[in-house]
């Protein structure tokens, strides 16, 4: 849900990064954080395990720049993807504005994905929201991997409803801030609406 | 009270009214830092020594905290726990919520205590909540009267893609 301030003339929006243990969640905010600017980036936030897992989230908060004289803020985070977190997860999908869904395009993650898309939804709808009218984008990560399902396969099984999808390379960058830039537009089209 | 997907409002008016709320609460209570901020995290207010507090950060994480704290209610059949404190080495931070919705954090050190910040809070409370009353009140009559005088009706995608240069 997000926040207008018209006394400080900001806007905040909040995105969630989800997507099945390993996917490349973390990975993406990491990269969006190492090639933003000092002055448009706050602190990046990890609770995380002593293996890097994701623990409860990660917090990324982004100033891109101004619309209509609005400061428009984005704060980024990741939702821990190893099934038995789901507790967690379903606190930090609290007042989205977007998600970005990171697929494993890995062919023995397939079933994790399919899984981990139902666990979504099925999150969404206890706090009220239904997936098909949220802001909604897919990122098929690991396209470097040599072992990874067709796009089109992945496709027609996690994208049905055919919301913007990109193909991406979380480790080199590829894909991450397109993918960032296509939900951002979902979700400031959303304002427009005024949801 | 607002539902859940409402999107959060503030105007000046109500900014000024509650800046005022939240400097009398810093001087009363002899606190430090008191901040105000949204369940999903963003900050609404922010008073005393924050020059040198990353007060995003501390946002997040307090609506994190609460969140948590929250399911661990549940889990434990009540409804949430309406206070929090955590007790440091020298500053202390003391959490509260406010009409279901808002999260009040002060931090305070020794020239303060727990039952004189508990004390003012409480009275900060109530009358904070009155300014929240307000401005939902005030969001939903702005929303159904000129929804075409939204700052966001007429953004482009050119807009949008201008962020991102
Ligand atoms: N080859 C390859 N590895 C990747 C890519 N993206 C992420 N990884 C690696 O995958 C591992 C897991 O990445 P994370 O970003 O921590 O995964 P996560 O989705 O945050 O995982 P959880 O926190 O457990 O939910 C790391 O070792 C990354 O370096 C990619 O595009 N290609
Ligand atoms: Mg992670």
């Amino acid at each position: 849900m997000s926040f207008i301030n018209y006394a400080s003339r900001e806007i905040n929006c909040k995105i969630v990064y989800y997507g099945p243990g390993l996917c490349g969640k973390t990975t993406n905010l990491q990269f969006i954080y190492n090639k933003t600017a000092e002055e448009a980036k706050g602190k990046m936030i990890s609770l995380a395990t002593e293996t890097e897992r994701t623990l409860f989230f990660d917090f990324l908060p982004l100033a891109l720049g101004e619309i209509r004289g609005f400061k428009t803020r984005f704060h980024l985070y990741t939702v821990p993807g190893q099934v038995f977190y789901d507790a967690s997860r379903k606190l930090i999908l609290k007042g989205v504005d977007g998600v970005v869904f990171v697929a494993d395009s890995q062919e023995e993650r397939f079933d994790a994905n399919i899984e981990s898309l139902e666990n979504l939804k099925d999150n969404l709808e206890e706090q009220g929201f239904d997936l098909e009218k949220l802001p909604f984008v897919i990122q098929y990560n690991k396209r470097d991997l040599p072992n990874v399902s067709s796009v089109e396969e992945l496709s027609n099984l996690l994208n049905p409803r055919k919301v913007p999808e990109l193909e991406g390379c979380a480790m080199t960058g590829e894909g991450v801030f397109e993918t960032l830039k296509a939900v951002a537009k979902l979700v400031l089209n959303n304002l427009k609406k005024g949801g | 009270m607002l539902g859940p997907q409402s999107s959060l409002v503030m105007y000046d008016e109500e900014y000024q009214r509650i800046l005022q709320l939240l400097e009398k609460l810093l001087r009363e209570a002899n606190s430090k830092v008191i901040f105000l901020v949204d369940k999903n995290g963003q900050l609404i207010a922010a008073t005393g020594e924050t020059e040198n507090l990353d007060t995003t950060s501390l946002a997040s994480l307090t609506a994190g905290n609460i969140a948590a704290t929250g399911g661990l209610a549940k889990l434990i059949g009540e409804k949430e726990f309406s206070i929090l404190f955590h007790e440091g080495e020298k500053d202390n931070i003391h959490i509260s919520i406010i009409g279901g919705r808002v999260i009040l954090v002060v931090i305070f050190d020794q020239r303060s205590s727990l039952g004189l910040v508990r004390l003012r809070v409480k009275k900060a409370s109530n009358e904070l909540a009155v300014v929240f009353e307000d401005l939902v009140n005030k969001t939903e009559q702005e929303a159904s009267s000129s929804s075409a005088s939204s700052p966001f009706a007429e953004i482009t995608d050119d807009d949008i893609d201008n962020l991102f240069n």
